[in-house]
């Protein structure tokens, strides 16, 4: 396998695995940091897949483009998650997830 | 197995075994820990892949500021940023078999792709790939409407992030000047401990 590292099917079997952990790590677990870190994980899969595609296509360099915009958007929404995180531990006095449920009463 | 696909292995398995333990630690500083194999792992990923300029921006807003911004987060909340997991939750059996059947389901899909292609090596890199100029150059030609706008969301982000973390903030006149400094700045007690101490001090 003197081609290791240099498929694309290897990135995009990466990028699916951490992808599939991030989302089992969203819908299980009850922590909402840990909710927001499993969606940085699934954020940064997808990334790495652009980034592959990328490296596939050769000319240009537009899935590298687009994973920075990503990128940017994964930093602003981190910003703003958290700060949300801190509310409602200040409000309810906890940070388990189900506890959020005051738009369904 | 050439010493790229040495690295590549190792940057793979570190990146896979950061994700599972972001995810699995109890203690959530444990999972930003996790997080930041996973995101080094995948800088090393992109080296690999000709996109160093890319790999220098994941080490810097990643690693430099989304980890610590999470740390700090966790440090803020103390032992109550473990949580509560664990213990029966409404609906939780329905997550238990949508989880697993969703990873299961996007691995059989990127498997299926491997068998179907041929897998081919990629071709040789364009001279400049990855650089700053290639990405700079595509950042500020084609998608320079969307750069600017980006710049635009993160300062609302940032004016966003303060306004709602600093909730049930007062006048100046009506703070009592007891109150320290950090609590002066947020309004508001971080931690519900302090909370009555503080309203206490208010309603002196």
């Amino acid at each position: 396998m003197s081609a290791f590292g240099h498929v694309l099917e290897h990135y995009v079997l990466v990028a699916t695995l951490i992808f599939g952990i991030g989302c089992v790590g969203f819908l299980v677990r009850r922590n909402v940091l840990v909710q927001l870190m499993s969606i940085e994980l699934m954020l940064n899969a997808v990334n790495l897949a652009l980034v592959a595609y990328d490296r596939e296509q050769g000319a240009g360099s537009t899935g590298q483009t687009f994973a920075f915009f990503v990128i940017a958007v994964a930093a602003a929404e981190v910003a703003v998650g958290l700060a949300i995180i801190l509310a409602f531990y200040r409000l309810r006095g906890t940070v388990d997830g189900d506890v959020a449920d005051t738009l369904r009463h | 197995m050439t010493p790229g696909g040495y690295f590549f292995g190792v940057c793979a398995v570190v990146a896979v075994l950061g994700a599972l333990a972001t995810i699995s630690a109890r203690n959530p500083i444990r999972g930003a820990m996790g997080l930041l194999a996973t995101i080094v792992g995948i800088a090393g990923m992109y080296v690999q892949l000709s996109a160093q300029f890319l790999a220098a921006i994941q080490l810097i807003v990643y690693a430099g500021a989304v980890v610590v911004l999470f740390v700090f987060v966790i440090m803020l909340l103390g032992p109550d940023a473990h949580g509560a997991d664990g213990g029966k939750r409404p609906g939780s059996w329905a997550r238990w078999i949508a989880a697993p059947l969703v990873s299961v389901l996007l691995l059989g899909g990127a498997v299926l792709l491997a068998r179907v292609s041929t897998p081919q090596r990629f071709r040789a890199a364009p001279p400049g790939h990855g650089t700053i100029e290639a990405v700079g150059g595509d950042v500020f030609g084609r998608a320079l409407v969307p750069f600017e706008l980006s710049t635009a969301l993160l300062i609302v982000a940032a004016v966003g992030a303060i306004a709602i973390a600093r909730s049930r903030a007062t006048k100046p006149s009506e703070r009592p000047a007891s109150v320290g400094a950090t609590r002066r700045l947020f309004g508001g007690a971080i931690h519900p401990r302090d909370a009555r101490t503080v309203d206490d001090e208010v309603a002196r």
